[in-house]
Order: structure tokens, then sequence, then C-alpha cells
């Protein structure tokens, strides 16, 4: 069973996410993981779906992006099945002036302390740029990677806080 | 209501006994949002204007139930608070100001959406206790009040008493998919 990684990516329109569901429904791809926003108004979208293989898949979406508004890849991917959880869950929060590398400087202090990124957010408002990233962290260094956060957003002129997720379990 | 709970006793803006002037709101990324507050003398002249200044200004600001002073450029622990009529609201204490107030007991923790005049484009899912102890002194008298309260006023007072440290509501959004494009404009 083939695992495909598609993007769909450009100008956004009523019925894209339907065209590719039903281009996926009839090769009989089966969507599985997906996440679809609007990035400054752009559509975009990403999915993993199991089934057919790539170029089958890449041929039957040609059509949706024969205007040139569209791009749409595919690619193959080798299974990597459900990781477990690696670490503790945090949330970090940078806000304050838009300036080029924010984004580059406050997840490089988080690679360093071995933190996976699990799932990123920023926006631009006027001149306020706001970055959230959830982040899965080895245990017991939250408090020193804190400090190192607010050191490097302190050179970046922005703010920081890093909390633990909220677990919200049942 | 017990004496421990006592409230405003019975204070309204009437007694800072001054018109307050209308100040401009600044936006992040200002600064002054980011600075922990300094402790202000209740009593003091400065202090009663600035009261004044903030009640008259979350009034002519729509949809604004409260607002602190880094929000009109000043860092001092110092803030106004009026969510009366909000269709939210269970426990109302109607307009009021508290000086250098801090939460003393914090219980029954609630998701909500909330905004600020501070951030006009974004909302964001936000993590307050929805049953709040806050103790805090009145401007003019000085007076030391404990209050407590819960729901939206208690969302309210936190998302103040965090201004008045240097916090905005983005520093404690709960995740990446928690902070929106504010679609509507009050």
């Amino acid at each position: 069973m083939n695992e495909l990684a598609i993007t769909v990516i450009g100008r956004d329109r009523p019925g894209i996410v339907a065209d590719v569901a039903e281009v996926l429904a009839r090769l009989g791809a089966n969507l599985t993981d997906s996440t679809m926003t609007r990035l400054r108004g752009h559509f975009a979208m990403t999915l993993i779906c199991v089934g057919p293989a790539a170029a089958e898949v890449e041929a039957a979406l040609a059509p949706l992006a024969a205007d040139g508004q569209l791009l749409a890849t595919v690619r193959a991917v080798s299974p990597d099945g459900e990781t477990a959880p690696a670490g503790e869950p945090y949330v970090m929060a940078v806000h304050g002036a838009d300036r080029m590398g924010i984004v580059a400087a406050m997840t490089r202090v988080l690679a360093e302390a071995s933190g996976n990124v699990t799932d990123l957010s920023t926006r631009l408002t006027g001149s306020l740029y706001v970055v959230v990233a959830e982040v899965d962290l080895p245990p017991g260094i939250a408090d020193a990677l804190a400090r190192r956060l607010a050191a490097t957003a302190a050179d970046l002129g922005v703010e920081v806080s890093l909390r633990p997720a909220d677990p919200d379990l049942l | 209501m017990s004496e421990e709970y006592a409230g405003l006793g019975g204070w309204t803006p009437d007694a800072l006994a001054l018109p307050g002037q209308v100040r401009q709101v600044v936006t992040a990324p200002n600064p002054v949002l980011s600075r922990p507050g300094g402790e202000v003398d209740p009593t003091a002249e400065e202090t009663v204007q600035l009261a004044a200044d903030l009640i008259a200004t979350m009034r002519v600001s729509p949809g604004c139930v409260g607002l602190a002073a880094p929000q009109v450029g000043v860092g001092a622990q110092v803030f106004a608070v009026d969510i009366t009529g909000h269709p939210k609201a269970v426990t109302v204490h109607g307009t009021f100001v508290l000086c250098n107030a801090r939460v003393v007991e914090a219980s029954r923790w609630k998701a909500g959406r909330e905004g600020c005049m501070s951030v006009p484009d974004l909302t964001g899912d936000v993590k307050r206790a929805s049953r709040l102890v806050v103790e805090g002194e009145l401007p003019g008298t000085g007076k030391s009040v404990r209050l407590a309260t819960d729901g939206f006023e208690a969302r309210a007072l936190q998302h103040e008493i965090d201004h008045c440290a240097g916090l905005l509501f983005l520093d404690r959004v709960a995740g990446a998919h928690a902070v929106y494009q504010r679609k509507v404009y009050l």
C-alpha cells in the first residue's frame, strides 16, 4: 500500500477541497491525516493518503492545476507509523514588532534543546508578529530553556513565554 | 455575603469626584504593554486621575469591558472593569477600578475566547479561573478590598491583572491553532 504526501497550494476559491477529495475518492485513495487553512488568503492544504501510485494521483490532480492558479504535488513517503509523544508538551508564544528571523532564531533555540515542534502558526497583523509553537521537550529542561528563549527574545526585541500545554484529559 | 468578601463597599466612579479624560489606547507591539506596571499610591492625585481616565476611555470604546493603565501608555498597576450588561455576565460588580490588584484564589479553569483593544486584529483561546478572589485597593480612599467573582467578570479581571504584569492574552494562548483573525469588530 502506497502512502502519499500531497500538497495543494494556490489562489483560494470555493470547491478546492471538494475537488481534491473527489479525485482521491475516485482513485480509491484513503485520505487519512489532513490540514487545510488559508495563509494570507492563499489556499494551503497538506494531506496524507493511502492507496494508489503517486503518478496516478499526480495525473488525476493535474487538471486542477491546469489554469495555473493551483499547484498540486504528490510524493510517495515511507510510512513512519504513529510515533509516541517524545517528551513533555509545551506551548511557546512569541510576539513583538515584525522583523527578519524571529521564527528562525526562536526555533533554533528549541532545536538545540532537542525540542520537537509539533505544531506551529505565525501571524502578521499590522506591525505585530505572533508565533505560537507547540513543542515536545525532553523532561526537566523547560526552566533552563525558558531562560535561553528569553535571552534570544530580548536580542530580537520580542516577548516570549513557555508554558506547559494543557493536557485537558477527561 | 461575609465581611471577608465585602466587595467594593458601595464604591462607584462618583467617588473619584473628577471628570475623566479619554486617552489614546496603545496597541502591540508597543513595549509599554510588555513591561510590568509599577505599584501605585491609590490615594495619589495622579492615580485618581488615571482611574477616571481609564473609566472614561473604557466607556467610549465599544464592547470594552476592561482597560488597564499600560493600555493607555502608563506602566502602573491600575485597571478599570465594567461587564454590566454583557450577555456572558454572571456576577457583576458594576464599574470599578482597582489598584495593585492580585489574585489570591483561583479555581475551576475554563477555556474562553478573548480579545483586547491593544491587539485589535486577533482573538485567542485562553484558560482562566472561573472562580476568583482578588485583593486590591480602591483609588481615592485607598481602601483595601477583597472581591469574589466568577465567570466573565473573573476572566476580565485576570486579563486586566495580566496587563498590569506586562502580559497579553497572546502569552497564554492554548496552542498553535488558538489564535484567530478577528471577524467581528464591535
